[in-house]
């Protein structure tokens, strides 16, 4: 994912998991849906960082980090009331409006490629203060001038209730924050280019005359995903977690 | 263990088809998600009998369940808000049919289909839910209307209409002999069974005693008052897991994204893993 020369003695996984701790910050209650292992990863290091058991972190998938007693609208009617503060999307197609697709491309009658379909996506993105798009994949396939289909729209009409949205996009480059409707290039991962992200962005975006580098995971953040939050994410994700973090330790 | 008001004992059924048989042609069915007790054996079942046009409904989403079915040709149209098979990658035969137009796709999602249950559970004809407004799952859902909200001042929201499943299919851990289910937290079964005029479910096994009269098991109990037919399936959810119980069998779902990837594949893997009682 990386072409970098530099040195470095971490994986990109970790570096895009620290970035997105970083970005949800204080929160009571971070969720993460399917199909999301850097997130839960990110959700899971910022409440060993915090170290007190907040933020409360529901792993949809997960039967011990899932505290959901009333099935599995639980989740949605929380959201709802405003109860979940973080949560995280992605898209087979992102674009500059912060619009999400995760449906098709092509007409949707007959599409030319067909996603898993739209999750909670077309509601969650309403309702959670802070919503995190990431997306691994960086290229003008994924990141458009405007999504086929929209799962999600980015922004509303101001008569349409819409307590949350998106905050930040994170990539295997950059990161973008968004704010007034438009994304705005916030750092660019080591080995990485502006000249890079732009030429793999298929959409405009605000440009600052400086761009600063994507901060890297401090040794503490590192040991933490190695040691206490591989085994707990194994259970959800087994592969993912033997790929990134090796085999599995005990638990700690 | 007296059943109460139940006179006679609730009769397992004698085989897995015969609880299924209310399954026919064209069945509105509702199933659960890929985690909350997937009936597979139940599956494999309506696959070997050639049931046909479905109408399936994956509160929320599905995985293994309906790539199968979809795979099989057994689905007219499917409702639901994604199918996927997680780490596995995509559903290969869902994303082939939805390609290539074998089938229908009521997009939606995941509160949608949770509401639109809730409001056929309540007897009520819809369900209010946020979000939405702006999207293309509901520019695509000429069903779902948007109203001003009549307590409120210009704000406009999206009513859906209930959703009346003719049958309700799950696998569940265990059932007594008064014909009650335990679903555990898995509290998506009990809406499913409220909102489908027939509940169907295979369980691992059988307990002995009333659940009810338990009020530990009681409160993760459904009452056999909304429970048509029950068949005991040991090991009914794989090669997709049983929470609580047993976990997917992660060796088996890479063998089937590797299989279906092609419909030559897929068709090997029917008769290997779906007709198999010939080979045995």
């Amino acid at each position: 994912m990386f072409m970098s020369a530099v040195r470095r003695d971490f994986r990109d996984e970790e570096l895009l998991a620290d970035v997105i701790a970083r970005l949800i910050g204080d929160a009571r209650h971070v969720a993460v849906g399917n199909a999301s292992p850097i997130p839960a990863t990110a959700a899971l290091l910022a409440r060993a960082q915090n170290g007190n058991m907040r933020p409360h972190v529901s792993l949809l998938q997960s039967r011990r980090h899932n505290f959901f007693t009333d099935g599995a609208r639980e989740l949605f009617d929380c959201a709802g009331q405003g109860r979940i503060d973080v949560f995280f999307l992605s898209g087979g197609q992102i674009d500059g409006y912060g619009n999400i697709n995760l449906v098709s491309t092509g007409d949707y009658a007959h599409p030319a490629v067909r996603f898993p379909g739209s999750f909670g996506s077309s509601y969650l993105y309403y309702v959670v203060p802070k919503v995190i798009l990431f997306r691994t994949e960086h290229s003008r396939r994924t990141l458009v001038p405007q999504v086929d289909f929209v799962s999600a729209p980015g922004t509303s009409e101001r008569n349409v209730y819409r307590t949350g949205g998106p905050v930040a996009l994170v990539t295997n480059r950059c990161v973008f924050t968004f704010t007034g409707g438009r994304f705005r290039l916030a750092s660019v991962h080591p080995g990485h280019t502006v000249e890079e992200v732009i030429e793999n962005t298929g959409f405009d975006f605000d440009l600052p005359d400086a761009v600063p580098a994507t901060p890297t995971p401090t040794p503490e953040a590192l040991r933490l995903m190695r040691e206490v939050v591989a085994p707990q994410l194994a259970e959800v994700y087994p592969r993912f977690t033997a790929e990134v973090f090796g085999p599995p330790q005990s638990a700690a | 263990m007296p059943c109460a008001n139940v006179t006679i004992m609730f009769q397992a059924a004698k085989s897995l088809d015969e609880a299924l048989a209310a399954i026919d042609d064209a069945t509105t069915l509702v199933v659960p998600r890929e985690v909350s007790g997937v009936p597979m054996a139940a599956t494999r079942a309506l696959i070997r009998r050639g049931v046909k046009n479905l109408h399936l409904i994956a509160l929320p989403t599905s995985s293994l369940q309906a790539d199968l079915l979809i795979g099989a040709g057994c689905v007219a149209t499917l409702e639901t808000s994604a199918v996927s098979l997680g780490e596995f990658g995509p559903a290969p035969r869902f994303v082939a049919a939805a390609t290539s137009g074998a089938i229908r796709i009521k997009d939606t999602t995941c509160p949608a289909l949770h509401a639109a249950l809730q409001a056929a559970e309540k007897g009520v004809p819809f369900m209010p839910l946020r979000g939405l407004i702006g999207s293309d799952v509901l520019k695509y859902r000429n069903d779902w209307k948007v109203v001003n909200n009549p307590f409120g001042n210009d704000d406009p929201i999206v009513l859906l209409p209930a959703i009346h499943p003719k049958v309700a299919l799950f696998h569940a851990p265990m059932a007594d002999r008064c014909g009650n289910v335990w679903i555990g937290r898995q509290r998506e079964l009990a809406t499913m069974a409220h909102a489908a005029a027939a509940t169907i479910v295979t369980v691992e096994r059988l307990h002995d005693g009333n659940l009810l009269e338990d009020p530990i098991l009681a409160a993760g109990t459904l009452p056999a008052f909304y429970v048509d037919a029950i068949a005991i399936a040991e090991r009914g959810a794989w090669p997709l897991g049983l929470p609580d119980h047993y976990e997917l069998d992660a060796e088996h779902l890479s063998l089937y994204a590797r299989m279906a990837a092609s419909a030559q594949g897929f068709a090997e893997y029917l008769d290997k893993y779906v007709y198999e009682r010939r080979a045995a």
